[in-house]
């Protein structure tokens, strides 16, 4: 592991950019560049070299790590000792940090099972809109001393600071885990969510795709190997790099180039998109569908309010488009005069989460 | 005490014309909010105000201007309106069962109380969420999802009186926060009314929403940022097993190696509780529940999951605590039984009370592994300031309970807080923090000043400011401003206590 402890230039580059009116684009890899509305700036700052872990004691369930991190170095070390990620966030590329996973706040297949990037942050020392170095939160699981900083800062997408280091509660690996695939229409998988939901099937992720459903179970091994047992499906070979493909969005259904993918949340076990289904990956329980499609922007849209979700354009050059849906107006003066009072100076990642702020 | 020390001892003169100033305003208030407000949702005599001058710590108490009971959404943002129009301060009230001072009145302001705020509005058995109005009881929820065999996670051992509203607030915990988080990981959504009377809902039915995370800002803000009128809360299906572990130690520190042990273990237990010889025997003789009293500490370990799950997981504590030094073992037999041993542990702080005039709860959390060492710090605090603790930790979190014993009557307040500044100065010492799930409120705003530097603070009131520009809600509370730390940072450099505000918590 790359131990290397930057802040201090950081810092220096932050003050730099308030002195001189310079827009900044906090990046590591750029793996997620693609996520987003494109972004106003005139300079990056490269966090990618901040990088090691400052303190891992796998008994405290907590991993305090740099920002530039690498997200599949970060991973190994805690595979070392049993350990995982709760939120199994996409790998877009083996130099994805762990500071771009925070920042972006998108979460894998284990989500709706175990919790999403916010559930997990404890702590974040960022440098903020004044170009000072700040600590919010711990590496304790309880703390509600000040306001939630440490998880504003998630999803954020780079707007309200720049993370130097995140504390991340972590969780012991599964003893077992056991994939089936199950041969059913879409509306046979939503079903079986909503009939799995109220019993101990210990589920960890659900796929849908071309009618098959996989569904993982992890677990101890007694428990794992008598649900899997009980349920009438295939054990599905070499599962592990079928969850990979998935989470990282690399599976075959994710080739498609000549359509823009749409990503939308939902409430659990949405039977939404149904003649659109040849263009749909479902994940999470029906709680989120992954879409390929040209019809407008206000038709996807429409289909996710109406299902009391969201959509979000992932992928698809539509420069008329925000990426992300439109906020109602009172939430939005209030995100509007927190970007503007957390980044005073303006010199964050102007205009990615939404065009206006 | 401190209070004090900042809002100096007013002359019957000064006094006086307050009263006169107050009076006034209040009458003009009155006026406006009688246009739309029942009669008795207006308490103004004085005899009325007193239940509402103190929340859940008694050592502080205001008499508000008002306390309004409005009972719809509408009604709270009228007055919000009619507050921010006059400048009036307003704090919101749940339960008033909180135990930082978060709910004590502002006396030139108003209290709201969502006590009317009280139905269930919806238990969705697709979903497993509940829509709640904010007033509803903690337990409440967790009683109308038992007919589907459904429940709501955090307990806050207050659960019988606690509002929901105010959990929010405060992002309570509980005994079973460990596997299942606090009020944060249980919140799906909340819908607020602003400083300045719009409503606005954060979060959805989704398993995320678009733009800034509003809905962790709103939970644990204490009232700063908004009021909140509903809240959807998520469900969980009632485990198939359960089982829980008593056992007893001879000494702290080894009750206290076996909780980092039994973490490391792989196993996370629904519940990992801890208590010291002087909890232990203040609970077994309010609540009879079979606690060994000779012992130095009890450790009670709930598992729960699948029923194979669960028995794997107790062969391997049991042989754990085992080798890890226990000295008595018992393990519940059924529901009644367990409920028993969760009892005695619910019920310590009343039954603390009965052994002292007087009791300060204290709230820290520390990294598990420094659970013996800052154990012993405070024993050894204890003799110095000659006040006893008893000792209730959520172990397996590493948030701590001390209850120091005092007698006001004896003027023991003074050294009780003074003691209690001690013990949060070192969790925040040993890489922890002052306040694990009750919240700053009036309480901690000291201690903020230990834990925060002032650039951190100026961050906070920023965030204060893009909700509520003109400080109104709960004004003055949770978040010192930097002139009250510079003259308490003072006060402790005279004393020879420099206040550690340059730790690095990372």
């Amino acid at each position: 592991m790359f131990d290397n402890d930057i802040a201090a230039q950081l810092q220096v580059q932050v003050q730099e950019a308030i002195a001189n009116k310079t827009r900044l684009y906090i990046c590591g890899s750029k793996s997620k560049a693609f996520y987003g509305n494109p972004i106003i700036t005139d300079q990056d700052l490269d966090v990618s070299s901040h990088s090691g872990i400052i303190d891992y004691q796998p008994s405290e369930l907590v991993v305090t790590v740099r920002a530039g991190t690498k997200l599949p170095e970060l991973e190994k070390i805690l595979a070392e000792q049993g350990q995982i990620l709760p939120f199994e966030p996409p790998i877009h590329s083996q130099n994805s940090t762990i500071g771009g996973v925070i920042a972006a706040g998108l979460s894998g297949p284990r989500r709706p099972f175990s919790g999403a990037v916010r559930d997990h942050v404890l702590g974040v020392q960022i440098i903020n809109g004044q170009g000072e170095v700040v600590s919010f939160g711990g590496q304790v699981m309880k703390n509600v001393a000040g306001y939630d900083m440490s998880r504003l800062m998630v999803g954020s997408l780079g707007s309200l600071g720049v993370l130097l280091a995140i504390s991340i509660k972590v969780i012991p690996a599964p003893i077992q885990e056991i994939t089936l695939a199950i041969d059913v229409s879409s509306e046979q998988a939503i079903s079986l969510f909503n009939q799995w939901r109220p019993t101990s099937l210990p589920l960890s992720a659900s796929c849908f795709y071309e009618d098959c459903l996989y569904i993982r179970l992890s677990g101890g091994i007694r428990t794992t190997t008598a649900f899997s047992e009980s349920i009438n499906g295939d054990v599905l070979p070499e599962a592990d790099s079928f969850w990979q493909a998935i989470r990282n969005q690399q599976h075959e259904f994710f080739n498609t180039l000549d359509k823009p993918l749409w990503r939308l949340s939902f409430p659990p076990a949405t039977l939404a998109l149904r003649r659109l289904e040849a263009d749909t990956l479902i994940e999470w329980n029906g709680a989120q569908y992954w879409l390929y499609s040209n019809a407008p922007t206000n038709i996807i849209r429409g289909i996710a309010t109406k299902h009391q979700g969201h959509a979000t354009l992932i992928k698809g050059d539509r420069p008329e488009v925000n990426y992300f849906h439109p906020l109602a107006p009172a939430s939005i003066t209030i995100q509007k005069r927190l970007k503007q009072k957390l980044d005073p100076h303006g010199i964050f990642s102007s205009g990615r989460i939404y065009k206006d702020f | 005490m401190l209070e004090k020390r900042y809002t100096g001892r007013l002359s019957e003169n000064e006094q006086s014309l307050i009263m006169e100033e107050n009076a006034e305003i209040q009458s003009k208030l009155i006026v406006k909010l009688n246009e739309f407000l029942a009669q008795d949702a207006i308490l103004s005599e004085v005899d009325e105000l007193r239940p509402y001058e103190c929340d859940g710590l008694s050592a502080y108490q205001k008499t508000p201007l008002l306390v309004l009971l409005p009972d719809n959404t509408e009604e709270v943002q009228k007055i919000m309106v009619i507050c921010t129009s006059m400048g009036i301060p307003v704090v919101a009230r749940g339960a008033g069962t909180g135990l930082s001072g978060g709910a004590l009145p502002n006396e030139h302001g108003v209290i709201v109380s969502l006590a009317r705020f009280n139905q269930i509005l919806d238990i969705n058995t697709d979903h497993f969420t509940a829509r709640v109005q904010p007033g509803v009881r903690n337990l409440a929820i967790s009683n109308a999802a038992s007919a589907y065999s459904l429940y709501y996670a955090p307990d806050p051992s207050s659960q019988i009186a606690c509002s929901i509203g105010g959990n929010v607030a405060e992002n309570s915990g509980g005994v079973h926060c460990l596997k299942y988080g606090l009020t944060l990981h249980n919140l799906m959504e909340v819908t607020f009314v602003t400083a300045g009377g719009e409503v606005c809902t954060v979060g959805s039915a989704a398993l995320d929403s678009p733009g800034y995370d509003l809905l962790s800002l709103m939970t644990g803000s204490e009232g700063m940022l908004g009021i909140i009128v509903e809240v959807l809360v998520k469900l969980l299906p009632v485990p198939d097993a359960k089982q829980v572990i008593m056992v007893s130690f001879d000494e702290v520190e080894s009750a206290s190696v076996a909780v980092s042990k039994i973490i490391a273990s792989g196993v996370i237990p629904a519940g990992l509780e801890m208590m010291d010889k002087l909890a232990i025997q203040a609970a077994e003789s309010f609540a009879k529940v079979g606690y060994p009293t000779d012992v130095a500490a009890i450790l009670l370990c709930e598992l729960d999951g699948n029923q194979e799950d669960v028995e794997e997981q107790s062969i391997l504590i049991q042989q754990l605590l085992t080798r890890a030094g226990a000295v008595g073992m018992r393990i519940a037999k059924n529901a009644a039984e367990q409920m028993q041993l969760w009892q005695g542990r619910k019920s310590a702080f009343p039954a603390v009370g009965r052994i002292s005039p007087d009791y300060y709860c204290m709230d820290g959390t520390i990294p598990r592994h420094q659970l013996s060492h800052v154990l012993a710090r405070i024993n050894e605090l204890s003799t110095q300031y000659d006040l006893p603790v008893a000792n209730v930790f959520h172990a397996g979190d590493g948030n701590l309970h001390p209850l120091i014993l005092y007698d006001a009557n004896q003027g023991e307040l003074h050294k009780a807080e003074q003691f209690g500044a001690d013990i949060l100065t070192l969790c925040v010492e040993v890489g922890g923090t002052i306040t694990g799930e009750h919240g700053v409120g009036h309480e901690k705003l000291d201690q903020m000043c230990v834990q925060f530097k002032p650039q951190e603070l100026q961050q906070f009131h920023a965030i204060k400011s893009s909700f509520d520009p003109h400080e109104l809600l709960n004004p003055g509370k949770a978040i010192p401003t930097l002139h009250r730390c510079a003259e308490f940072g003072a006060m402790h450099v005279h004393n020879g206590q420099l206040p550690h505000s340059d730790i690095p918590r990372f």
